[in-house]
């Protein structure tokens, strides 16, 4: 029953696919239905009116994208269903499908890991089909096919289930790749302009040298196990070297698709020029499903984890979440900022899987299953936020026309319920209490402090270093989210777009949004609901669970014993309900103090503008002085000088480009290298046929030497 | 009866938190040889304040106007964290001491927002600041408290001071950097100098006092109300945590006043200490408040290697 559900699932994402085809065929469609009716006269009298309505120029694109939609959305409530009663159910279920090669079955398994990543997917599936009919309807259907668009969005959802399905090797990278190859198209999509194409080709060859490196490291697994299924490669006896091989091999190919420092670069390029609820899905989603592609690897594949793996993992998700938040903090595109932001969430779930690595190799299984958890939680929160956040950019972007947050401002009063809904995904991003995203972060610290527990010191000096770098991140994003909420929302509008914005009038789109809003907010005041689902995935993957009594409760949260560390953020939410209301309701009490409203203070000078507030980059300037390492700037000021000597200042201009150094230290080198090799071997290329000729003799003369 | 003396004690802390940026203040004046306001003036202003019609700016959007409430109600969450009088109350196991720093945390981040609400210069120039500077805290802080969670393995505050209680008086080399680390942190996330001024209104300089320069009335008085306890807050952390001695284990009415008078004793000292060095140091230039921050990070970390080290018990 639930594999069923999981398969209808997938099915379901095809048909909204290939339903998407059916834009075109209008005609074919038109004519199919009279030969129908000619043969079936019964039916003639009760549909033939609905269907020719719908079959009539106008109302057929509409219907038939909602149609999509509504598909695309069944698939995402089928798979949270199917992903629910697997983890429920604590189930592990395997099938085997006779497609692909006839010697080589799709083998198939559901277990809880994969039941967890399909209730991410699922609610992301949800809510953006929610979202998608509105936001779509702004797109020509001439310049922007939405045959396209639909076609591959559905093969999209599918590939990312199918991939949480597979139980072999084949079958995963089939999926893997159905899934990177539909996210190209959807990439590409607005193809006409030169950067798009770029950012989509970038993607595209790091999504494939990531998927080169992920057959690379099933191989190396498959090279000591007799066959592909993931059965087979988990009874595979691998010693230490060739495991780090295999382990390091999965962490390029899965890191490259997740987006860890220093091969991110493909995501602040690819994400901004996607459509917004696909950039959604790519950021809040496919992400994850890298990271399901790492845990499924290093924690059930590789069965004996080692404790140096952990460390690499923590150092490089340190390194990806400062970097991520430091590089996100001076973006003023809204997009660009938020896949930044995604580099820095994924880092903190690397750290949090780094430290459960070294609690599982040291013999720490229960705090390893924290970590798990911890990361686990991460990863499902920020799935619902980044959404949120993407389709709340997608909102704006559908308004004002405008995702420079520089020409932003004011938005708080034009749009009020957007604000509203972004002002929640900015607070959970943030990790501030009564939010879900406050949650995760706290039992990722709560992980870090169980260091005492480790004999070895240098582990015991590393971690809590890494812990105050998550703090650090954590207070960065926060600016940073300060900045992104004040900027667009708060102050006086920048741009003449702003000034005429309106308040979206689409129910889906704002359906879709608070529909993540509120389940930001639930799962902050209610974390034991998630929490209790995850302890099924540690323990199937790590057979160790948190203690029952600690972790479970509903109104508490209490990772390792209550009297280490306890959190309830209910009893927090009715206290500062109780504060708020009552200094409320005592202060406004008297009608004498009613708020009278005046102009703002100008200091006495008058004429306050637009132009007087701070920008992106004033507001940023404290840290880019502080950090003044970690980018690449370039400032520049002229002055425009007038006057007699030219000695006036007429104008002034400002310019600032930052810019990420993982081009110019290692994709430039590399890029060079490629086109010096390629030149030398274009020196064997002559472009003379009695050349290539002789080369054909040569061959053969030496293949004959070597048969011979 | 638990319950009950839980809210007295935060009831307590929100009412003593005036008083003690009186008491400061008064100090601070006697040093620099000026005449003191009475130590209950910052009681008179806030009644002034409340009884004043706020002027809202026409710009201001509904979260200016809600921000003052949010910003109060956090601070007043992680006043109930913090162990006052007593220890061992059931709102200190609601939250640890990782939520506490998250309180403070939405308390800033609704304030920034409030500065960048109306769009003047001055409100962006305050949260900029602000957020660069508590950012740079933040680290620092918890490096310092690791130390002692570490120490007592427990991140609850109530249970971590009982541990304090217990090991007696020792002389932990973790804890004398730990102690000054969160005593630098104190003096920046409070707004103090040398890193901020809370006396001034010169727009080189300001930091708090730019963010909240559109308020007035009540919305003000919560303001000042919420930094002059969250001013208390660090105190009593300080207190408490290296010097627990005094505060009451028992819910006896007389342990529970010795308890009291523990406190303002040690807070008293503490804000002694606060006025000499406010006297004593210059503000420092905005961009050597880094500098100021690493050193306390430096320290914080100092504190959690000599805890490995030195002190683990393997």
């Amino acid at each position: 029953m639930t594999l069923l559900l999981a398969y209808s699932a997938v099915l379901l994402s095809f048909a909204s696919g290939l339903l998407a085809l059916m834009m075109n065929q209008r005609q074919h469609l038109q004519e199919f239905s009279q030969d129908w009716f000619n043969k079936f006269p019964d039916c003639k009298e009760r549909f033939q009116s609905v269907i020719a309505d719908n079959l009539d120029e106008k109302p057929f694109p509409i219907m038939l994208r909602q149609a999509v939609f509504v598909l695309l959305g069944l698939s995402g409530v089928v798979a949270i269903l199917a992903g629910l009663s697997v983890l429920i159910g604590n189930k592990v279920i395997t099938d085997q499908l006779s497609l692909g090669l006839p010697w080589l079955p799709w083998h198939v398994r559901f277990d809880g890991l994969s039941g967890f990543f399909f209730l991410i997917v699922g609610i992301a599936t949800s809510a953006i089909s929610l979202y998608g009919p509105g936001y779509v309807n702004s797109y020509d259907e001439s310049q922007h096919p939405f045959a396209v668009l639909g076609l591959f969005t559905g093969l999209f959802v599918a590939g990312m289930l199918l991939v949480l399905l597979a139980d072999d090797a084949f079958f995963f990278m089939i999926a893997w790749e159905l899934m990177s190859v539909a996210s190209y198209f959807l990439v590409a999509f607005q193809h006409e302009n030169s950067a798009n194409r770029r950012a989509a080709f970038i993607y595209l060859l790091m999504a494939e040298v990531g998927a080169l490196a992920i057959i690379l490291g099933f191989g190396v697994l498959a090279g000591f196990a007799d066959g592909f299924t993931f059965d087979a490669l988990r009874e595979a006896k691998l010693s230490t070297s060739w495991a780090s091989v295999a382990f390091v091999l999965a962490l390029l190919g899965f890191g490259m698709k997740a987006g860890i420092v220093p091969v991110h670069v493909w995501l602040p390029e690819a994400h901004p020029v996607a459509p917004s609820h696909i950039s959604a899905l790519m950021s809040g989603v496919m992400l994850k499903i890298a990271l399901y592609g790492l845990i499924r690897f290093c924690f059930d594949l590789l069965v004996d984890v080692h404790w140096q793996w952990g460390v690499v993992l923590l150092i490089l998700g340190t390194f990806s979440a400062l970097g991520g938040i430091l590089y996100a903090m001076m973006q003023t595109n809204l997009k660009r900022l938020l896949a930044y932001s995604s580099v820095e969430n994924i880092g903190i779930i690397f750290m949090v899987l780094g430290l459960s690595m070294i609690f599982m190799a040291n013999g720490h299984p229960q705090l390893a299953a924290l970590g798990l958890l911890a990361a686990l939680l991460h990863a499902f929160n920020h799935a619902l936020f980044k959404n949120l956040l993407f389709l709340g950019a997608g909102i704006i972007h559908h308004q004002t026309h405008e995702l420079n947050i520089d020409m932003m401002g004011g938005l708080i009063k034009k749009m009020p319920k957007t604000s509203a809904l972004f002002l929640i995904g900015c607070m959970s991003i943030s990790s501030l209490p009564l939010f879900n995203g406050f949650v995760s972060e706290w039992l990722a610290f709560q992980t870090a402090l169980q260091v005492d527990v480790l004999d070895n010191g240098v582990l015991r000096s590393l971690i809590p270093v890494a812990a105050a770098a998550l703090a650090l991140t954590a207070a960065l994003a926060a600016a940073c989210f300060v900045k992104v909420f004040g900027l667009i929302f708060l102050g006086l509008p920048r741009s003449h777009h702003c000034e005429k914005a309106r308040e979206i009038q689409d129910q889906g789109m704002l359906a879709g949004t608070s529909l993540l809003a509120g389940l930001c907010f639930l799962f902050g005041i209610f974390p034991g609901l998630i929490i209790s689902l995850i302890n099924h995935v540690s323990g199937q993957l790590l057979g160790e669970t948190l203690p029952n009594d600690a972790a479970l409760g509903w109104l508490w949260l209490a990772p390792v014993a209550k009297t280490q560390a306890s959190y309830s953020p209910l009893l927090v939410l009715i206290g500062a309900l109780i504060a708020g209301c009552i200094s409320f309701w005592y202060l406004r009490r008297n009608p004498a103090t009613a708020i009278r409203t005046a102009e703002t203070w100008d200091c006495g000078f008058g004429g306050l503008t637009h132009r007087m507030q701070y920008s992106s980059s004033a507001f940023t300037m404290p840290f880019r002085r502080i950090f003044a390492k970690v980018w690449i700037i370039d400032e520049q000021v002229d002055k425009d000088m007038q006057g007699a000597m030219n000695q006036d200042v007429a104008a002034v201009h400002y310019r600032l480009q930052v810019q990420d150094h993982s081009w110019p230290r290692l994709y430039d080198p590399i890029a060079q290298g490629v086109n010096t090799l390629a030149k030398v071997v274009g020196r064997i290329q002559t472009g003379n046929i009695r050349v290539y000729l002789g080369y054909s003799f040569v061959t053969l003369i030496i293949l004959l030497w070597v048969i011979s | 009866m638990n319950w009950l003396i839980a809210i007295l004690q935060t009831a307590l802390f929100v009412a003593l938190a005036p008083l003690l940026a009186g008491w400061i203040k008064c100090c601070k004046c006697r040093l620099q040889n000026r005449k003191a306001p009475s130590i209950f003036q910052p009681y008179r202003d806030l009644i002034k304040l409340t009884h004043k019609q706020p002027v809202v700016s026409e710009q201001a959007s509904w979260l200016f106007i809600k921000a003052p409430y949010l910003i109060f109600s956090a601070t007043v969450l992680a006043a109930t964290v913090v162990p006052l009088i007593a220890v061992d109350l059931p709102t200190s196991a609601s939250a640890d001491v990782i939520v506490m720093v998250g309180f403070f945390a939405f308390a800033r981040f609704f304030l920034a927002l409030a500065g960048l609400d109306i769009g003047t210069a001055f409100g962006g120039m305050g949260s900029s600041r602000e957020m660069t500077i508590s950012s740079l805290a933040e680290p620092a802080m918890l490096m310092a408290i690791f130390t002692l969670t570490m120490t007592a393995s427990t991140t609850n505050l109530s249970f971590a001071i009982t541990h304090v209680l217990n090991e007696g008086l020792v002389l932990r080399p973790s804890f004398v950097f730990a102690l000054s680390a969160l005593i630098l942190v104190a003096v920046a996330e409070t707004g103090r100098i040398p890193v901020d001024n809370p006396a001034t209104h010169l727009e080189l300089t300001m930091i708090h006092e730019a963010m909240i320069l559109e308020y007035s009335g009540r919305h003000l008085a919560l303001i000042e109300w919420a930094s002059q306890l969250k001013l208390m807050l660090y105190g009593v952390l300080i207190a408490n945590i290296f010097f627990p001695w005094g505060i009451a284990e028992t819910f006896a009415v007389k342990a529970l006043g010795y308890g009291l008078l523990a406190i303002m004793g040690k807070l008293a000292v503490l804000a002694i200490i606060l006025a000499i060095a406010e006297t004593l140091v210059a503000k420092m230039r905005l961009f050597r408040v880094q500098e100021y921050l690493s050193f306390a990070y430096l320290l914080g970390l100092l504190g959690m290697l000599s805890h490995i080290i030195l002190e683990a018990s393997r």
